[in-house]
């Protein structure tokens, strides 16, 4: 622990001399084209709390939330929205959060996996992957479940889906709808078959 | 990524001629398509302008009985509009069956139509490529194509346009609604809208520099029975190799569009009188003219094939 705990300390000073620079020596309305990088301000609530930082525009909401806020449960698995390890809840509906500036959130309300339950009072979602072991090295984790709650969500609000047989009837829970809303999810460690236990143990009112 | 400036656009005029005024900018919609190549540094803006703040996220009647749908729709709330799926079924399925739940959640009607090829070889900066570098050559001819145009191409590119939603667009006549940076409005129908390659792959549309996107509007509905078969290698989350939209009337008349096999979505009226005949008879003149390889010419068979079974499918 002790390792982790200098591990974590020295990063937190890097980023926040590297963000003290950057805020010091770039002019408000930076110069693009010349190359220097553009600093701006931008406030959002994550889980609950109001959030104002100075970011690089360049900073993808992902890592402003791994790296500036230090809400390190959203993983950075590909970085091109291929994967779904960073997928996060923005305004109720889920993103990859690798392919979003976070300067384009203004305003937003951002719900990680840190804010859907605690280690202490866990989310049915977070109770029911620990059942069913839903997970091996547990690096999509995070993204699974923030996916799974806002997949709940959309077949609650009537969204269909690419395996809904009828367009206008009302749409039902099914585990092959879960499949199919959850393939921006990938695990590589196959743990699908507990993932959809998991969830639908869940949808089905049996957590 | 190279560094931007970035700025909240206030009105569709104003994002229109500040982009047209900067070659450096570009607008950003759900960021999907442009970061990933942001980060590639395949796109490289010095400047980004963002059109989310614009309203245009409006799906809304026409006065001729169509629909309206804003630049900025996302394709989730496109692919769950009550009118959508009534009438309009094959957009809403060609929509369900393109990327992920988290990505459509993001993914614009205006972003999704100026997605960019997903020509392996336009994704790896190493190797030369007219679109990226005009000029430069073509690595993917000679090279790995099994996912490549077998119709439309040229000596200079043989990309596809990957968007599913596109291919139904083109199937329903729809028209690509712009504002010009004088202030001018146009109305693009879409089959005119996405380019072939020809010697200027890097010229992909028919927009003007700095031509911003409104909307989309499709015409009266059609009736017939809806479908968009997508035929991928695995059952989700994939780009299509092939995909058929298809419009089928009682009578075996109807419209077929196809997906992954040209730089635009592939559609031949003339070909559509040929449908009561059968898949091999409408083939004939849709895929008239194709050019294969030796690893991409199952596209032509898998083609006939997923169209009759779009028609079984109408019959059924
Ligand atoms: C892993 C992955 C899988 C995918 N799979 C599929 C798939 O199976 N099928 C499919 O169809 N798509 C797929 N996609 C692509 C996805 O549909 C596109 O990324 C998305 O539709 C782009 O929309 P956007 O709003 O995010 O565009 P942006 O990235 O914001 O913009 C794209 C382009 O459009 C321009 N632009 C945006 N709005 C306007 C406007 N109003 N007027 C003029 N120009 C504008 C931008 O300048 C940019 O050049 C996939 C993407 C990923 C990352
Ligand atoms: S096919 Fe087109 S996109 Fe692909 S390498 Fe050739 S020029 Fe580039
Ligand atoms: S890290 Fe965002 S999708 Fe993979
Ligand atoms: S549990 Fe290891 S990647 Fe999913």
């Amino acid at each position: 622990m002790a390792i982790l705990d200098d591990l974590q300390l020295s990063r937190r000073e890097v980023m926040a001399t590297g963000a003290a620079i950057g805020v010091a020596t770039v002019p408000a309305a930076a110069d693009a084209a010349s190359g220097q990088p553009s600093i701006m301000k931008v406030s959002f609530t994550v889980n609950g709390q109001r959030q104002t930082l100075e970011l690089d525009t360049r900073t993808t909401l992902l890592d402003a939330l791994r790296e500036h806020l230090k809400l390190t449960g959203s993983k950075k698995g590909c970085d091109h929205g291929q994967c779904g390890a960073c997928t996060v809840i923005v305004d109720g509906r889920r993103i990859n959060s690798c392919l979003s500036l976070a300067v384009m959130h203004e305003g937003d309300e951002v719900t990680t996996i840190e804010g859907l339950g605690s280690p202490e009072k866990l989310h049915p979602l977070q109770a029911a992957f620990v059942r069913h072991d839903g997970y091996q090295c547990g690096y999509c984790t995070p993204g699974q479940i923030c996916s799974a709650k806002a997949v709940l969500d959309e077949i609650k609000a009537g969204v269909p889906s690419h395996v809904t047989a009828d367009l206008t009837a009302k749409i039902q829970f099914s585990e092959d709808e879960l499949r199919e809303r959850m393939s921006g999810n990938i695990c590589r460690c196959g743990a699908y078959s507990n993932i959809v236990a998991a969830v639908a143990e869940v949808a089905e009112g049996k957590a | 990524m190279r560094a931007f400036s970035y700025e909240r656009a206030k009105s569709p005029r104003e994002a229109a001629a500040a982009v047209a005024a900067d070659p450096t900018a570009r607008f950003i919609a759900g960021g999907t398509n442009l970061l990933d190549l942001m980060k590639l540094e395949i796109e490289t803006p010095a400047r980004l302008v963002d059109v989310n703040g614009l309203k245009l996220d409006e799906i809304a009647p026409t006065k001729d009985g169509g629909l309206r749908i804003g630049a900025l729709v996302r394709n989730t709330d496109m692919a769950a509009d009550k009118r959508v799926r009534k009438d309009y079924g094959v957009l809403s399925r060609a929509l369900l069956a393109g990327a992920s739940g988290q990505l459509r959640n993001k993914a614009t009607t205006a972003g999704n139509l100026l997605q960019r090829t997903r020509c392996p070889y336009f994704y790896d900066t190493n190797m030369p490529c007219n679109k990226r570098t005009p000029g430069a050559g073509c690595s993917a001819i000679g090279g790995f194509t099994r996912t490549l145009a077998v119709l439309g191409a040229s000596e200079a590119c043989i990309a596809t346009h990957p968007s599913d939603m596109a291919v139904a667009l083109r199937l329903l006549d729809a028209k690509v609604e712009t504002v010009t940076p004088d202030g001018t409005e146009r109305s693009i129908p879409i089959a005119d809208f996405h380019r072939l390659p020809g010697d200027t792959p890097q010229v992909e549309t028919a927009l003007a520099r700095g031509e911003l996107i409104t909307a989309v509007t499709l015409p009266k509905p059609i009736g017939g029975t809806h479908a968009y078969r997508k035929v991928r290698d695995r059952a989700s989350y994939a780009f299509a190799l092939v995909s058929v939209a298809s419009v089928i009337h009682k009578d075996g008349s109807g419209r077929i569009a196809l997906g992954g096999v040209a730089h635009k979505p592939w559609r031949v009226e003339a070909a559509e009188s040929a449908l009561p005949r059968g898949a091999r008879a409408i083939s004939e003149g849709l895929l008239a003219g194709a050019r294969t390889t030796s690893q991409n010419a199952f596209k032509l068979t898998l083609a006939e094939r997923a169209i009759g079974a779009a028609l079984a499918q109408a019959r059924a």
